[in-house]
């Protein structure tokens, strides 16, 4: 009876493609949506994943997010490294400045600014330079996406030639990615770049521009407090949770893990935006037009359906025969058009790194997607299964 | 146990059947009074809304009786259990439909498997054993069609198979001709009569088509929810005049 349930299935190629399309359809959006919310609230907490020495990030208790616009003085640096237990303790610059190219573009930009003497808190990937290149003055460090994207230069443009002002309207001057030597501007101040690493994209998507903690303090516009963060690594053998609360009671100032900081830049974007209505909606909506069109077709499926199974309900099959016939027809249908929607996200996944849409499909999603499906396969299966169940076999004589 | 007829394949007395309650009760049964004997086609016979649909659907097991006494192949449906019934309807009945009901997707062969599959039987064997049966009925070669690609006479050849497939000792026929012309039709009774002959098998047809009545061996007249009079159908008189004539 299997076979002849897929049989049956199959052979209304119709309604069998109606359904696969609707769920596939649903798959594609539920799991694409989650995967660029997923990705875009990534980035919202990328820098603090990328920089992996700290076990703990002492900040304002005021600031919610990071690149929340919350600093502390510089005294408060030599008061965390007083703490018991506190290996050492480094200032953070993290901010948006202006940056004017070569082009007289300009660019908003992230900067960070890292410790002077040991460069923690530095790029964790430099794919060309070094981190210690950041030692020499006015030197920077850029993003490699953002070298060839929004640093990117006219391929006439020499390494180190000045600003030369042009028509940056014109997008058919072809261009070549932002090198070693070529200099930009800072607020004014000369920057040299020296390195490029790999980075994960900023939530806005800025070029990423990595320099000491000094330089940062040069480039930015004057201000008594420029400290950003401050990064804490605890003495081997302290208990950081131990050494988090003392922190916080000896400072008057947050510590947290590298998770918790995540989490709490996650929450507010989460709580404090519409980014995830909106996109619980696209998200919902994929649910909607699942249940709409394969949910409501496979009912109607089962509907057409439901005088061949009464007729086989009068030959002689259970109830519970025939349930499993409608099961194993929504479970393959469900099995297909998840395999297809996922399988088109995953596409579309692999066609976008390196752009600016923000993807990352992690595990939670394609099981999420599942789950999604599933529930609109199980409720048009139930929906469909009561109604063979309460099908009278002597139905088949009234036709 | 009630007494019936030695030779009597389906017996009720008093069989009565109400559909719904209170205001909105309707009636199908009022005491109907029947034997089919095995050997023999038993015709129904009556206006629409007499009550043989609803008889047949009780003898088949397919609906309860609320009151009088039933015997079919020698058991009281109304002792069997929900799923007794269902495995005794897989293994006694064989149905015929008015409107065929064959599902569309399925070749004729595996159409005509079905009764075995329910039974147990594996698809490949049970398609080899319908494909027999469907040369019998004049459709070799087609096992692998679709039901849509056959005419209405072959496809109740097909559900004629399909009812015989599993060696049933009692055949239920609803309106089996009403889709067909008269030559269709005659043809196709051909073929149900031939088995009712069978002396282990009682066929029961609910019928309009007078064009048929001759295929009978006993018509059963009924009117609102009773029998109001059997006659020999002419398959019985033929009979009966042969044997007369040989004598």
């Amino acid at each position: 009876m299997k076979l002849f349930a897929l049989k049956m299935l199959f052979g209304d190629t119709a309604k069998f493609y109606g359904i696969l399309l609707g769920l596939a359809f649903a798959s594609l959006l539920i799991s694409q949506q989650s995967s660029i919310f997923v990705g875009l609230m990534s980035r919202t907490f990328g820098f603090i994943q990328d920089t992996s020495q700290p076990d703990l990030w002492v900040i304002d208790p005021d600031r919610s997010f990071v690149d929340d616009q919350k600093p502390l003085r510089d005294t408060e640096v030599d008061r965390v490294r007083s703490v018991s237990g506190v290996a050492w303790a480094v200032p953070l610059f993290k901010g948006l400045l202006s940056a004017k190219l070569p082009t007289g573009e300009r660019e908003t930009c992230d900067v960070i600014g890292i410790d002077d003497a040991t460069l923690i808190g530095g790029p964790a990937r430099v794919v060309q330079g070094h981190v210690e290149d950041l030692r020499q003055p006015e030197s920077v460090i850029i993003d490699v996406k953002s070298s060839s994207g929004k640093l990117a230069l006219p391929t006439w443009l020499k390494p180190g030639d000045s600003v030369i002002e042009f028509d940056t309207a014109d997008e058919s001057i072809p261009r070549r990615p932002m090198a070693i030597g070529d200099v930009l501007e800072l607020n004014e101040r000369r920057a040299v770049v020296v390195g490029l690493a790999e980075t994960t994209p900023t939530f806005q998507n800025q070029p990423v521009l990595y320099t000491t903690y000094t330089q940062a303090r040069q480039f930015a516009p004057p201000n008594r407090r420029t400290v950003s963060m401050i990064l804490v690594k605890a003495l081997e053998g302290t208990d950081v949770g131990q050494l988090q609360r003392r922190i916080e009671q000896e400072t008057g100032l947050i510590a947290l893990t590298a998770d918790e900081w995540s989490w709490r830049t996650l929450k507010y974007w989460m709580t404090q935006t519409g980014i995830p209505i909106n996109f619980g909606i696209a998200i919902g909506l994929g649910f909607l037009v699942g249940v709409a069109i394969a949910g409501q077709m496979f009912y109607n499926f089962t509907l057409d359906n439901l005088k061949y199974f009464g007729a086989m309900k009068a030959m002689g099959a259970s109830n519970a025969r025939l349930l499993g016939m409608v099961a194993l027809q929504a479970g393959v249908a469900a099995v297909l058009g998840l395999g297809i929607g996922l399988g088109a996200t995953a596409a579309f996944g692999l066609t976008v790194p390196g752009t600016r849409l923000a993807f990352r499909m992690v595990w939670q999603i394609p099981v999420i997607t599942a789950a999604a499906v599933l529930i609109i396969c199980v409720g048009s299966s139930l929906l469909s299964m009561v109604r063979v169940i309460r099908l009278d076999p002597a139905e088949v004589f009234k036709t | 146990m009630i007494a019936t007829s030695v030779n009597a394949a389906v017996s009720l007395k008093g069989v009565t059947k109400t559909f719904g309650k209170g205001d909105s009760a309707v009636t199908a049964l009022r005491g109907a009074d029947i034997e089919a004997l095995y050997g023999q086609a038993t015709f129904l016979v009556g206006p629409s809304g007499c009550g043989k649909t609803t008889l047949i659907s009780i003898v088949a097991g397919l609906l309860h009786r609320d009151g009088g006494d039933l015997s079919v192949l020698g058991t009281d449906l109304g002792s069997l259990s929900g799923s007794q019934l269902t495995r005794w309807r897989s293994e006694s009945v064989g149905f015929i439909f008015q409107a065929f009901n064959l599902i569309p997707q399925l070749t004729v062969a595996e159409n005509v498997a079905i009764p075995l599959v329910i039974r147990g039987e594996s698809r490949r064997a049970a398609v080899r054993t319908a494909g027999d049966l469907l040369a019998k009925v004049g459709l070799e070669g087609r096992e692998r069609s679709k039901p849509s690609k056959l005419s209405g006479g072959q496809q109740q050849r097909v559900a004629i198979a399909r009812s015989l497939v599993h060696n049933p000792r009692i055949l239920v026929c609803d309106e089996p001709t009403s889709a067909l012309d008269a030559t269709l039709g005659r043809h196709i009774m051909q073929l149900i009569t031939a088995v009712s002959s069978a002396p282990d098998r009682a066929v029961l047809v609910v019928t309009h088509d007078d064009r048929i009545f001759n295929f009978a061996d006993r018509i059963v007249h009924m009117d609102d929810g009773r029998v109001t009079h059997v006659e020999l159908g002419g398959h019985q008189l033929a009979h009966a005049a042969a044997t007369e004539s040989h004598s």
